[in-house]
């Protein structure tokens, strides 16, 4: 078991033939996930790399291969046509990688996934892996081993952090998502917990949060009444000056509110082991499962 | 993306937003000009600066106050030269203030009450909001600590868009009699017009005032803009003004990178921002101070790093450098080439601690450990850390 994908997922890459998007479409490919697909307008009847066909549109893509992802590397001024065009054609998990989207875009885009069953992850995100059965994102895959931790965060490099602490731990991990950096974006922080808590193959849960917004509070709200194995979390950004957008759109501490410390207590009430430092989430993690 | 307040006024009234008349000036003697044209006997001149606090602020040279109310044109004149060319100092400056370019000279307006209205976003529901209290010309936040029964907050869905009987909810608010409705109601769907069009990330107008006369003017506006949507907004884009922002911010923008500066006196440069941020958080738990954030993205290129290390070098205020990568698709043996190559060309002049990890890490130390620079390693992020510090106060690293 893992979280939303597997060895059976089939994956399509809208953007495939774009810089960024053919390297990654090859690195999850030689990972061993299913690339089935690749969309780009006008480039329809060409092959990938030889062997993945590409098409016009995803709905063409989706009834020929049978494609149930997508990986977007769409660029911005295009992504959020191309989540909605993923989600008409019946796709049930996209995963927008997709870094500089206008909030305006994806304000419109979210409202209209709400009459969609679909879900999505991102974007400005790294993207979903489940060790050794189908990586979908950016991640470097190696640093992943199959095991019992499920991990969730809003970033992609301090998400590698955290998964490389418990991998050198002799640990693994049952599925990583990355929920990513900016204000508006799909799958939250708790909706995630939510998944790996029913997970029978996740054991305990490491969620990486940072400043501003409210998801780690209200993460912490379900935590606290729902679930039952042990959650590790950690906050970045205890130091940074507010009103700064510290990289990520998302990151901003703005009127007081979205504090490191205030989703520190709010995670610490419900009883959530906060690592002080980066350094410190793989020791938590031993100690929560009591090794 | 900030702009000025005179260039706010600008598109509020464009966008139908009533505005007290007047313009910018950008010398005394222009000043003095628009002064004559306005028919008033009272006039408002207004250091333009990407700050709020003006009205308290105080000058370089200790002349008072960034906002003054005088009486006759020679007074606008006199006023005028004080500030432009002058460093305005408020609480949201910093020490070292922000350079007046120009002044916005506008008709003082007898004001009857003072309102709060915005449209920002909200992340929870994913839609804009409109923010409404009758307390204006005051810091909202205050407002919203000590009294938030004083806030209206109506959410607007952005596929419908505002509709008339939210406005007519806010206006009623706002205190306006359901016969005077016509003027707050048509201000609110401009207002709300122009956040979507222009893809604000705010619009506010505070104080909103209603005037002796009746009439609901916008008394002074902030506007922000959506960074990622700016390139859909040639206009907006030259509104930009340089000489409000960081030197060291615009050396970043120029070469992509995610850079903040902060007040400390060790340079970070990191890959990622939730990493960035994490760094920041480590180096003051080792005890020291950064001098920057810096986030060179998850794909930076060998140019990018080499950019990046000559912009954290330049900073006089860097005592030491710490890298810290974690290599994903920023591969470490690039990033080593990158900064092989920056050092070359620019011979380090403090201490750098490099820490790396992930793809392609042994052969991005070997190349470090062949380059003959020096750099000191580390494998740690704490070990990182404390080096940083180390070196910053002057005491030698391992």
């Amino acid at each position: 078991m893992s979280v939303l994908v597997d060895a059976n997922t089939r994956l399509l890459v809208q953007g495939i033939t774009g810089k960024s998007g053919s390297f990654h479409a090859s690195a999850c490919k030689e990972y061993g996930t299913q690339v089935v697909a690749g969309v780009t307008p006008a480039r329809g009847g060409e092959k990938f790399e030889n062997t993945v066909p590409i098409f016009d549109t995803v709905a063409e893509a989706v009834s020929a291969t049978r494609a149930n992802a997508s990986m977007i590397f769409v660029p911005p001024e295009f992504a959020g046509d191309a989540i909605l065009e993923a989600a008409d054609a019946g796709i049930q998990l996209i995963v927008a990688i997709t870094e500089g989207i206008p909030v305006m875009d994806m304000m419109r885009v979210r409202h209209a996934l709400e009459e969609y069953s679909c879900v999505l992850i991102g974007p400005n995100c790294p993207g979903i892996i489940t060790p050794g059965a189908c990586k979908i994102g950016i991640m470097p895959g190696y640093i992943h081993r199959p095991g019992h931790i499920g991990v969730v965060s809003r970033s992609g490099t301090l998400t590698y952090e955290a998964v490389w602490q418990i991998t050198s731990r002799g640990l693994g991990q049952s599925t990583c998502i990355g929920v990513g950096g900016d204000p508006i974006h799909g799958l939250t922080l708790q909706k995630a917990v939510e998944y790996l808590h029913a997970d029978p193959d996740t054991h305990a849960i490491v969620m990486i949060g940072e400043i501003g917004g409210s998801e780690e509070e209200e993460a912490a709200e379900y935590i606290r009444a729902r679930v039952k194995k042990p959650v590790v979390s950690f906050i970045a950004g205890a130091t940074a000056p507010p009103g700064r957008r510290m990289g990520h759109a998302g990151a901003i501490i703005s009127g007081g509110k979205g504090t490191a410390q205030a989703k520190i207590e709010a995670l610490q009430k419900a009883g959530v082991r906060v690592a002080k430092t980066l350094n410190d989430i793989g020791e938590e993690v031993m100690k929560a499962l009591g090794k | 993306m900030n702009i000025h307040e005179y260039q706010a006024r600008d598109l509020l009234a464009s966008a139908g937003v009533t505005v007290p008349r007047g313009a910018v000036a950008r010398t005394p003697e222009e000043a003095e000009s628009i002064a004559r044209g306005l028919p008033c006997n009272s006039f408002v001149i207004k250091a333009q600066v990407h700050a709020g606090g003006r009205g308290k602020g105080h000058f370089k040279d200790g002349f008072k106050g960034g906002v003054h109310l005088v009486k006759t044109p020679g007074q606008v004149k006199d006023v005028t030269a004080h500030m432009i060319g002058n460093t305005l100092i408020t609480h949201q400056t910093g020490p070292e203030g922000k350079p007046v370019h120009s002044v916005l000279v506008g008709e003082s307006t007898e004001i009857a009450r003072e309102l709060y209205l915005a449209i920002v976003l909200d992340r929870t529901s994913g839609c804009p909001v409109v923010v409404a209290s009758q307390q204006g010309g005051v810091d909202i936040e205050t407002v919203a600590e000590k009294n938030p029964e004083a806030i209206l907050r109506e959410i607007v869905h952005p596929g419908l868009g505002l509709q008339p009987y939210q406005a007519r909810k806010v206006s009623i608010f706002l205190g306006f009699p359901s016969t005077g409705l016509r003027a707050p109601c048509r201000l609110l769907h401009a207002a709300y017009r122009l956040f979507i069009e222009k893809d604000c990330s705010q619009v506010e107008i505070n104080p909103l005032a209603v005037t002796k006369g009746g009439d609901v003017v916008a008394l002074d506006a902030k506007l922000n803009f959506d960074d990622n949507a700016v390139f859909r907004h040639k206009e907006i884009e030259s509104l930009r003004d340089p000489s409000q922002e960081d030197p060291r911010d615009l050396a970043a923008a120029e070469h992509h990178l995610n850079y903040i500066g902060l007040e400390g006196n060790i340079g970070c440069m990191v890959n990622g921002a939730g990493l960035a941020m994490a760094t920041l958080d480590l180096i003051q738990a080792a005890g020291g101070k950064p001098a920057n954030f810096l986030d060179v993205g998850g794909g930076a290129s060998e140019q990018m790093i080499t950019a990046a290390f000559k912009l954290l070098q330049a900073d006089p205020s860097v005592k030491a450098i710490l890298v810290n990568i974690f290599g994903g698709i920023l591969k470490c043996d690039i990033l080593a080439q990158g900064m092989i190559s920056a050092c070359r060309s620019n011979p380090p002049r403090v201490p750098i601690i490099v820490r790396m990890q992930g793809t392609n890490v042994d052969q991005g130390r070997k190349l470090l450990k062949e380059s003959g620079l020096p750099l000191i390693p580390a494998e740690g992020l704490m070990e990182a850390a404390e080096k940083a510090v180390a070196a910053a106060s002057g005491k030698k690293g391992k």
